[in-house]
């Protein structure tokens, strides 16, 4: 009788194996293009405290094309980011009770689209000085 | 089985590994007559008996509670007895041994790591308070129960390993099954255990490997959520390193 002798499977290409691995991938990927604009605001800060000439260079950086066609770009990792998130979400919270029963995880990915939903709205409001 | 009742045949592919004899696993190729009712465990069961008595895999209840035929088939986490061949037409199946685990021979992986992690996490009740037999039984509400209740059908499939890539990257990662029955019991209101496993919970190697993939709750056969008990715990293990911290009693 032969010898035990187990064979570990390589790893290599592992997120390649699966479309729920990729879509994972995409979460985490994505999450660099949050990092991404968050960096691109705290620049926008650091130009705000430099003086008036400074800041005003800032936003009209922000509307040359390049950096227009950053921000879709950004925008549109931020809903995959969110997207994912949203639906992952009811994995990371302990079970929610409303009126003695337990909240279903689609319920609770909703509740995340509509706080975007008001915040979206919030942001915008402010922005066009409501 | 008889010739005269089977309607249709399938190709069903094994990766195939047998230690004294291949250096690496390969691919074997099968043409299985087969019914509508049979199973892919069923599948590779007729290989064994007609085909090639080689072929080695687990099994034992054929009905989704014994947790033994978990493999790879078409690349998914499944078990054998509960996928369906006619389900799997036009073919040809891939099926391979539970994918992060080591190969032992064919479809039968290493199970020894699983049982010493399982052991590790004291799956059972540490009473609170231990009763005398006349003080009678531990009472629990049915919400109490709830806390807990899904957790409890883990069947120890390791189905949910085999759809972690963070345990085929570091397979010193106590893994989704493993932390679901380690919170089986530590959310039970009868178990007052969490504090002789939380420094296995808070070690690098348990909760904190987790990257919240969650595949793990989409294979499992039995509808827990291991992938929720783990990022419950995450909560759980800050809680009590920052509380720990505080009292100056350490983690």
């Amino acid at each position: 009788m032969s010898a035990k002798r187990p064979y570990v499977r390589p790893m290599q290409g592992w997120w390649k194996r699966d479309p729920y691995f990729i879509s994972y991938m995409w979460r985490e990927t994505t999450a660099l293009a949050v990092a991404l604009y968050a960096v691109v605001l705290a620049v926008g800060v650091v130009r705000l405290a430099q003086g008036e000439a400074a800041w005003n260079g800032w936003l009209a950086a922000l509307k040359s094309p390049l950096s227009v066609l950053l921000h879709l770009v950004l925008l549109a990792a931020m809903v995959v980011h969110a997207k994912s998130w949203f639906e992952i979400m009811p994995k990371t919270m302990p079970a929610m009770q409303m009126g003695g029963k337990r909240v279903e995880a689609s319920t609770i990915t909703r509740a995340g689209w509509a706080a975007t939903a008001v915040a979206t709205l919030l942001v915008l409001g402010l922005a066009w000085g409501w | 089985m008889s010739e005269a009742t089977t309607s249709r045949t399938i190709t069903i592919e094994v990766l195939r590994y047998r230690p004294e004899q291949d250096t690496e696993p390969l691919w074997q190729s099968y043409q299985v007559p087969f019914t509508d009712d049979m199973s892919v465990l069923q599948g590779v069961q007729y290989i064994k008996d007609e085909l090639d008595g080689t072929l080695s895999f687990r099994w034992s209840c054929r009905m989704a509670i014994c947790g033994s035929c978990g493999m790879m088939i078409n690349g998914r986490p499944k078990l054998s007895c509960k996928t369906f061949l006619r389900d799997l037409m036009p073919g040809p199946v891939r099926v391979e041994a539970l994918a992060h685990l080591p190969i032992e021979r064919d479809l039968v992986v290493s199970v020894d790591p699983f049982v010493e992690k399982l052991r590790s996490v004291k799956p059972y009740i540490i009473p609170k308070e231990p009763r005398k037999l006349e003080e009678g039984e531990y009472l629990q509400t049915p919400a109490q129960r709830d806390a807990y209740e899904q957790f409890s059908s883990c069947i120890n499939c390791m189905l949910c390993y085999a759809a972690c890539p963070q345990f085929g990257l570091d397979p010193e990662f106590l893994g989704p099954g493993v932390l679901a029955l380690l919170h089986r019991y530590n959310a039970d209101s009868r178990d007052g255990g969490q504090a002789e496993r939380a420094p296995i919970l808070g070690a690098a190697e348990g909760v904190w490997s987790c990257t919240a993939v969650a595949y793990c709750s989409e294979v499992c056969p039995k509808g827990v959520d291991p992938a929720n008990a783990v990022n419950q715990n995450k909560v759980n293990s800050a809680k009590h390193y920052f509380l720990g911290w505080l009292t100056a009693k350490g983690g």
